[in-house]
């Protein structure tokens, strides 16, 4: 898959834009930020979200965090194997450690985010 | 006790050893202080249940109250029995409010050493300890005088390892009970050794001259067995062995009573009372407190952190969660939290309302993790 279908958030998620569909997950600095991840929920198919609004958890051992939608749509498939090996999201953020797929609602919110070299500059500025 | 944010940290004279071994540094009690290392939490974690974590604990609060009678005189501020402790014995108790509430908890022994009978050492919390050492310098300002020692650090050596590491280095902390202090050399300086910790697990809190603390803490982690644990791993050790974190889980509104400590209390001091919040804390013993503190274990894997509401199973609320999160040696969630008191016994089930949902759970016996603290051949 090449680099410009990927998208990234100010809150460390990555969505990765296949035809009106797109895989989201929280990126490597993220999982590496929160440290053993010990706990995930991810939406369930036809769930509705809202860009920017809750979309699935993830826990490490020092806490809870939210994992926001990046776009507005229809929740196609939850990651379901991840609730049973949470530590995927540590091991493999940007592959098997995705959270969701989504169906596009408006494909002009991508506009809005961040590409590869936007997002590892974000980084850079907070010192990661 | 959440420290002001404007105001800058401070640090502990091994600062520079967590940096340099690529801790994460977050603010603490007003300390800057490692939340983990690379290894991270849970990792951390294992490693201290299976062989030995170093901790830097010099935020905590350390002085020395002498004076003729000076057991006698912290007995008015504390229920805990300390004119019984022997020479070399160390009590976990409290602080306590007028009301029987909890200004902290703390530790006090008495030391061994000849020439020190009118002396014992305290150890109280970091975000506590203007605080609590104000109120005893002030409360017996005529029987007592407080030395505080900011200059010596805190390092905590826990694990099922800590002993043998230890006597490999100071071959007289091998015959220590648990709950007792004494005086050693350790890498040539002068230490004081508390058999005692925060995990559950058997080890030493030790006292060092801060100026010799980053060479005795990288002696000791220089012992194979040895790794730096940071804070992160340290309240989720904690949390499985059913130990209070005061702020979350214990402050001035709960009792000792409420929060299950009444053990803490000698039954001579149960009698005869003489410390703050005496007549409320001999009125619960009698009649029952109307809320308990309790061990919960979550039933779904969701982790319930402090502040969740417990429920009971027609949706009133009966209480909440103060300690929450995952336990790594247990491998699920686990927590703690107040419920009154019909809802105490262990294994009634409770529901946790996490993220707007109903999760089943149940009251559960403290500690989740078996504590193996050492028992010395004598005892």
């Amino acid at each position: 898959m090449a680099n410009v279908t990927l998208r990234y958030t100010k809150e460390h998620e990555w969505i990765r834009i296949e035809g009106n569909e797109a895989v989201v997950g929280i990126t490597d600095y993220a999982q590496s930020q929160l440290g053993d991840v010990v706990f995930v929920e991810v939406p369930a198919a036809g769930k509705e979200l809202t860009a920017g609004g809750e979309a699935a958890v993830v826990e490490s051992v020092k806490a809870a965090s939210e994992v926001y939608a990046p776009v507005s749509g229809t929740v196609v498939e939850g990651n379901t194997a991840l609730p049973d090996k949470p530590e995927t999201v540590n091991s493999d953020p940007t592959g098997a450690g995705w959270f969701f797929k989504v169906r596009l609602a408006n494909p002009k919110e991508l506009d809005g985010l961040m590409d590869q070299a936007a997002y590892d500059k974000f980084v850079a500025e907070l010192g990661g | 006790m959440d420290h002001p944010s404007q105001e800058p940290l401070k640090s502990t004279p091994l600062e520079s050893l967590h940096v340099a071994r690529g801790a994460k540094m977050v603010g603490f009690a007003g300390y800057s202080m490692p939340v983990n290392y690379p290894l991270g939490v849970l990792k951390e974690h294992l490693h201290t249940r299976t062989a030995a974590g170093l901790f830097d604990v010099s935020h905590m609060g350390q002085a020395a109250l002498t004076g003729k009678d000076v057991a006698q005189a912290i007995e008015t501020l504390v229920p805990g029995d300390i004119a019984a402790l022997a020479p070399g014995q160390i009590r976990y108790t409290m602080l306590t409010t007028p009301e029987g509430g909890i200004i902290d908890d703390l530790m006090i022994s008495r030391p061994a050493e000849p020439g020190s009978e009118d002396k014992l050492c305290l150890v109280v919390n970091a975000g506590c300890k203007e605080r609590d050492f104000a109120h005893i310098a002030a409360a017996l300002a005529d029987r007592a005088v407080l030395t505080r020692h900011d200059d010596a650090a805190l390092i905590a050596l826990q694990g099922p390892k800590a002993a043998e590491v230890l006597a490999r280095l100071v071959p007289e902390a091998a015959a220590m009970a648990f709950m007792t202090t004494r005086t050693a050399m350790l890498a040539h300086a002068p230490v004081r050794l508390f058999r005692s910790g925060y995990t559950g697990e058997d080890g030493y809190e030790i006292s060092v001259p801060g100026a010799e603390a980053v060479r005795i803490t990288e002696t000791l982690l220089n012992q194979p067995e040895v790794e730096p644990i940071g804070l992160g791993a340290r309240d989720s050790l904690r949390l499985e062995a059913g130990l209070c974190l005061y702020g979350n889980d214990i402050d001035t509104t709960t009792t000792p009573i409420e929060a299950a400590l009444a053990w803490t209390i000698s039954k001579r001091r149960r009698g005869e009372g003489g410390f703050p919040g005496a007549a409320k804390i001999q009125q619960q013993l009698a009649d029952g407190p109307q809320r308990k503190r309790v061990g919960i274990r979550p039933l779904s894997r969701a982790p319930a952190r402090g502040h969740t509401e417990i429920q009971d199973g027609k949706g009133r609320r009966i209480g909440e969660i103060t300690s929450g999160g995952f336990g790594p040696s247990v491998n699920g969630p686990v927590a703690m939290g107040y419920v009154e008191t019909e809802f105490a016994k262990v294994g009634t089930p409770v529901t946790l309302i996490v993220r707007g949902q109903a999760q089943p759970a149940q009251v559960e016996a403290l500690p989740f993790f078996p504590h193996r603290y050492f028992k010395s051949a004598r005892n």
